[in-house]
């Protein structure tokens, strides 16, 4: 381990003919997965109970282990090393968080540079840098779990994860069981802190739309550990590739495609906007740019950046954004 | 009842030698099934494994007559301390065993699956995360099992050990009714003066993050 704790590249994870089957039963939990997890890439596993995403998860860190195939984390095999230093280097959040009662946030969050034999300084250092990247004060570093809401502790939660900043990341339904409010905060904000820091993320959701925004790109399995397909959100969205997947990915997903575009992809500079056209930001989604519209009446929306008036979108050019890559 | 009043002070050397001797019995028995309770019960605990065999071999042991196990010691030790040492441990020890056990297996299973998932080892798991889990409830297994000692320990006195407060309570006719309520008395204060000692140690031993969890359940 060396001694700095920022910027550890991040590295890609490969999954090889990996086959999973539990004893007793018949079919596998994993069958035959073969897929790469380009570095610094989001990907989420999604599927029906059953489909195998959280065993094929575990297999990263060996909390599971397989009988055929191989899984590499940057090229090396994680068989050829010793599971505790695999696991120290791989940062691991579940959606029941498991904060240590006992000790404080930032002992929880120390729990593992103080196995490694951290000084106590830059163990200190580490924390209040790792409570400033969750958005915590520093003065929760002194409280314990149960004085903290489950936004915070599940913050606290990634924090422990990042704290010798490991180039892989884990993630069981990490915000599953968080309110609606507090889960697109908190999803949104690791979206941010993904941008500042290049992690592999393997990440664990039953929700489709979750994995729509959280996802660089998506792995759909069906019962029976298979993969059903592996694709970006748009990929995906646009192609499902059989039935079950677009069943899976919903019958709207002409409009979650919208959600993957902002208003500023698709405007039409040199098109002035029509007097009555209500205003939406070139950073809205042209989903928002569509509800605009309708709600409106208007034939086309104004797209402005800051103050200024980037241009217009009309209800055609939505649809034919949509359209154009499907066809 | 000037009787039972006056024994405490005409025989004030003798109670509190009886006293002592009850206090040394006690400590050494309940000390002992600590020390070999607690690491048993943490470690089947930890492994989740044995649930049924420890709870019911327990309950076994619980249910047995306390004189009756004098009565087969004294087959393998003969008479003496050792005897009522012994009985006296089979007495505490599946409380101290069944409570630690109890404790270390129903440590939060995401807490623990959150240890292991960070690269800690089984042992560090047990003695950072579960055993400071589980202090409140194995320290009232060690109350409990002091109270049922401090309650037995009379019964020395037929295991042929004598010096305890067992000398006066089963002798009757030696020191009379009045004696024996006196002896008793002592016995009775001393398991809720045992009880309420522990009870300091187990607010001291429980981590603040842990009395706080208890107070006010964490909303998640």
């Amino acid at each position: 381990m060396s001694e700095t704790t920022t910027e550890r590249p991040a590295a890609d994870i490969v999954f090889d003919h990996v086959t999973k089957r539990y004893p007793g039963q018949e079919t596998p939990a994993l069958d035959d997965l073969s897929m790469t997890v380009p570095a610094g890439e989001t990907c989420c596993l999604v599927g029906p109970s059953g489909g195998g995403k959280t065993t094929a998860m575990k297999l990263v860190n060996r909390l599971i282990d397989f009988e055929s195939g191989d899984i590499t984390i940057g090229g090396n095999s994680i068989r050829a090393v010793d599971v505790t230093t695999l696991r120290r280097d791989i940062g691991y959040v579940i959606q029941q968080v498991g904060l240590f009662p006992h000790m404080t946030i930032a002992g929880n969050i120390a729990v593992i540079p103080g196995l490694l034999g951290w000084s106590k300084d830059r163990i200190r250092k580490r924390t209040d840098e790792l409570l400033d990247l969750v958005r915590l004060d520093r003065s929760f570093g002194t409280r314990y779990p149960a004085q903290l809401s489950g936004g915070q502790q599940q913050r606290v939660g990634l924090a422990r994860a990042l704290a010798v900043d490991p180039p892989v990341m884990l993630m069981d339904e990490p915000f599953g069981a968080l309110d609606p409010i507090t889960r697109t905060e908190i999803q949104d904000e690791f979206l941010n802190l993904e941008s500042e820091i290049s992690k592999t993320v393997i990440f664990v959701t039953h929700d489709i739309d979750e994995a729509i925004k959280m996802g660089d790109k998506i792995a759909v399995l069906r019962q029976g550990g298979v993969l059903a397909q592996y694709g970006t959100a748009d990929e995906l969205l646009a192609h499902p590739a059989d039935d079950y997947v677009a069943d899976f990915v919903g019958a709207d997903r002409g409009l979650k495609r919208l959600s993957l575009r902002r208003m500023r992809e698709v405007v039409n500079g040199s098109a002035a906007a029509p007097d009555d056209a209500p205003a939406v930001d070139a950073d809205a989604s042209l989903r928002i740019g569509l509800s605009t519209l309708f709600a409106s009446g208007a034939s086309a929306v104004r797209v402005t950046d800051g103050g200024r008036v980037l241009g217009a979108v009309t209800l055609d050019q939505l649809q034919s954004a949509v359209t154009r890559s499907t066809s | 009842m000037t009787g039972y009043l006056s024994f405490f002070s005409d025989q004030a050397a003798l109670l509190v030698r009886l006293t002592v001797g009850h206090i040394l019995l006690s400590v050494v028995a309940v000390v002992i099934s600590i020390v070999i309770a607690v690491p048993l019960g943490a470690w089947i605990g930890h492994l989740h494994r044995g649930s049924f065999l420890v709870v019911n071999a327990g309950n076994v042991l619980r249910s047995l007559p306390t004189l009756a196990i004098v009565a087969i010691v004294i087959a393998l030790f003969g008479f003496g301390y050792v005897n009522i040492t012994v009985a006296l441990v089979i007495l505490a020890f599946p409380l101290v065993l069944t409570n630690t056990f109890t404790a270390v297996e129903g440590v939060d299973p995401g807490t623990v699956e959150a240890a292991r998932g960070m690269g800690m080892t089984g042992w560090q798991i047990l003695t950072r995360v579960e055993l400071p889990s589980s202090i409140p409830l194995m320290m009232s297994g060690i109350r409990t099992s002091w109270v049922y000692v401090v309650a037995t320990a009379y019964l020395a006195t037929f295991a042929g050990a004598t010096g305890t407060l067992g000398d006066v309570i089963a002798n009757i006719s030696g020191y009379g009714l009045t004696g024996v309520l006196a002896a008793a008395t002592v016995s009775i204060v001393l398991a809720f003066l045992g009880d309420a000692l522990l009870g300091l140690v187990e607010r001291g031993l429980t981590p603040t993050g842990l009395a706080l969890a208890q107070r006010a359940p964490a909303t998640t």
